[in-house]
């Protein structure tokens, strides 16, 4: 190597000649100290910005949790489900009942809650052992209708259409009423998540999940268990579901039947899509994507109040036309999504101005 | 007893109304494999405009029925052309998700063009309840049953005779062998789209004048889904059938279970059907069963 280099320049190739080099999860050290980095900033993040920016960046944190899930089963493993809204509503129940009903602590029944929901993801997962594409989004979609119709008429554990009134946690005395603490919360499990996540699919158990994918038949003969593997692919999910459910739940501090409809299923498949398949940083790309959407139309609409006073009243058809409009557009042009597209950016920066 | 007929007779209208959208949903799935989530939507806007012509602009309902329907096939047209080409021979997922975002954009335009209160459909047909035996039946049903039965029979010579029907069903068998033959599949896609637009919001126009129209109408396109799988998803007598087996459950479960428990399960019942169907017989009562090899 010559000594002249220039700072912006970077390595030409970026060479991996042994498996463990491939199957690294910093690539470089480069890579780790910017990883390092970004997650000082997000720590850092909640004294800096106004409480309603924090509460913002909860929300998306949560939904977060539960795309990283929903791309365990459907980008990982490419089984889709249309069944997210009600996974998250059994993580949502299961732990409102646990706290309130059995006085179980919320740092027991947040884990717990998630076991559930792993269950109830496992026995909905066993017909996509003969169901596949088409016929398991069906099967979810009824999984879907029939667990929402369970929250609204199981009253006597449900509440029905009223709910149930759930209470933040506290932690050795202290109460995370705060947005600030319950930011930290969220930030601490939706790292756990990710890494959890990022190293699932460099074990054996991750392969083979991603081999159910590419060629589920191929799969089977090379000797993997794929009515094993499937189960597996929807407990972790629904687990990681189910967790996102129960910590939304807590934060909302109310937990009615509308939260978990088949328009969220809709909107966490949205999520990994316009985020990227496959991807975990795709995943939060893409639930923060969806969770601001509408809040930046809110505020788009409010600074266009005087010119078109009528917006008000259609902007839920606004904002239909605008999410329905953004995951064709999405599919179209970038089917691989946000993680894709700032990839395809590092790329054109780092070979700019000698792209060819 | 009665009861019990009553409520037959009026699951069999409403199921003969899911046939009909069961059966451009079908279609669609036939001839390219796509499953069209947006149906409800299209049933919804359809419903709109013929509602719309005949109040607003006092067009006699025959006219104005016409206009919709050209109406609905081009929009049909449209929506093949600019959201679902893209996607032929795409994975499954893009197509189910560029579905799901084209019922959220055109449930967000119904919204937009005509809000959320349910609005009543001039009165068509007359009031005067028929009476069948023991049972009334009000002229609504009878010409939704006799509507609907005529375009069963007129589409089943449609591909059994016509050209463009013998197209779309060669291409529906064997994508490629269709292709070698010089048939356009593009345009048998269009047609499908169009047809698929047609029937639902004939099923829509009909379904307002028994009910009234409000957005909940798109709700239909869930509903079909376990009718074209207990049909079988590829099959066409299989989602006529269907049609009618889910719709006279429901309305029986709506009339027997339902005050026992409160409510919503005729909204339930069809997934329930649904996941029992897929858990005994997955290809329906006439699908076909699909063989994979490596």
């Amino acid at each position: 190597m010559t000594a002249v280099q220039s700072p912006f320049a970077i390595g030409c190739g970026d060479f991996r000649v042994n498996y463990t080099q491939d199957m690294a999860i910093y690539k470089n050290v480069r890579v780790r100290r910017r990883v390092i980095f970004l997650v000082i900033l997000f720590f850092l993040f909640p004294i800096l910005a106004p409480e309603y920016y924090v509460s913002l960046a909860t929300m998306a944190g949560i939904a977060s949790i539960g795309a990283i899930g929903l791309n365990i089963l459907t980008g990982f493993t490419g089984q889709i489900s249309l069944g997210v809204g009600a996974f998250l509503g059994v993580g949502g129940y299961a732990s409102a009942l646990l706290t309130t009903r059995l006085g179980i602590p919320f740092w027991f029944a947040l884990p717990l809650s998630g076991i559930f929901t792993a269950g109830i993801g496992a026995l909905f997962g066993i017909p996509s052992l003969r169901l596949k594409g088409l016929y398991l989004a069906m099967a979810t979609l009824a999984a879907q209708v029939i667990i929402y119709f369970l929250f609204n008429h199981w009253d006597a554990l449900t509440g029905g259409t009223g709910g149930l009134v759930v209470q933040r946690p506290s932690l050795a005395g202290f109460s995370l009423d705060s947005e600030m603490s319950y930011y930290y919360l969220m930030l601490v499990i939706l790292i756990l998540t990710a890494l959890f996540t990022l190293n699932l699919f460099r074990s054996r158990v991750g392969r083979a999940l991603v081999a159910v994918r590419d060629r589920d038949l191929a799969a089977e003969v090379m000797g993997i268990d794929l009515f094993k593997y499937k189960i597996i692919a929807f407990a972790v999910s629904s687990f990681f579901i189910g967790v996102s459910g129960s910590l939304m739940g807590h934060y909302t501090l109310v937990i009615t039947p509308e939260n978990y409809g088949t328009q969220i299923s809709i909107e966490y498949l949205a999520m990994i899509l316009i985020g990227g398949l496959g991807s975990v940083m795709g995943s939060i790309y893409g639930a923060a994507f969806i969770t601001l959407l509408p809040v930046v139309l809110r505020e788009l609409m409010t600074a266009v109040r005087e010119v078109f006073p009528n917006l008000e009243s259609i902007f839920i058809g606004i904002k239909e036309i605008i999410f329905g409009g953004i995951i064709i557009i999405f599919l179209i042009y970038e089917s691989e999504g946000l993680a894709k597209m700032w990839r395809n950016l590092k790329d054109y920066i780092k070979l700019w101005p000698f792209s060819y | 007893m009665d009861y019990f007929l009553q409520l037959t007779v009026s699951g069999f209208v409403l199921g003969s109304i899911y046939a009909l959208v069961a059966l451009g949903f079908v279609l669609i799935y036939k001839s390219s494999d796509a499953i069209n989530f947006a149906q409800g939507e299209f049933l919804l806007i359809g419903t709109y405009v013929a509602l719309t012509l005949v109040s607003a602009y006092h067009i006699p309902f025959l006219a104005a029925f016409i206009l919709t329907l050209i109406f609905s096939a081009a929009l049909g047209l449209l929506v093949e052309r600019v959201v679902l080409r893209p996607f032929i021979g795409e994975p499954i997922l893009s197509m189910i998700m560029a579905t799901l975002g084209l019922s959220s954009l055109l449930g967000g335009i119904a919204h937009v063009f005509w809000g959320t209160d349910t609005q009543v459909f001039p009165q068509v047909f007359s009031e005067n309840p028929l009476t069948l035996g023991k049972i009334m039946v009000s002229p609504v049903y009878v010409w939704s049953l006799v509507i609907v039965f005529v375009l069963l029979g007129v589409f089943s010579l449609f591909f059994k005779y016509s050209r463009m029907g013998i197209a779309m069903r060669s291409s529906a068998d064997d994508q490629q062998a269709a292709l070698s033959m010089g048939i356009s599949v593009k345009k048998v896609f269009a047609v499908t789209w169009a047809i698929a637009a047609v029937v639902s919001s004939v099923g829509g126009v009909l379904l307002a004048n028994i009910n009234g129209v409000n957005s909940s109408l798109a709700s239909i396109g869930l509903k079909v889904l376990p009718v074209a799988i207990l049909g079988g998803l590829d099959s066409i007598p299989g989602a006529i059938i269907g049609g009618f087996i889910i719709g006279v459950l429901e309305s029986l479960a709506g009339g027997y279970i339902d005050p026992l428990v409160g409510g919503g399960v005729k909204e339930v019942l069809p997934f329930v059907v649904l996941v029992l169907i897929l858990m005994v017989k997955p290809y329906g009562l006439f699908g076909k069963r699909e063989i994979e090899r490596v």
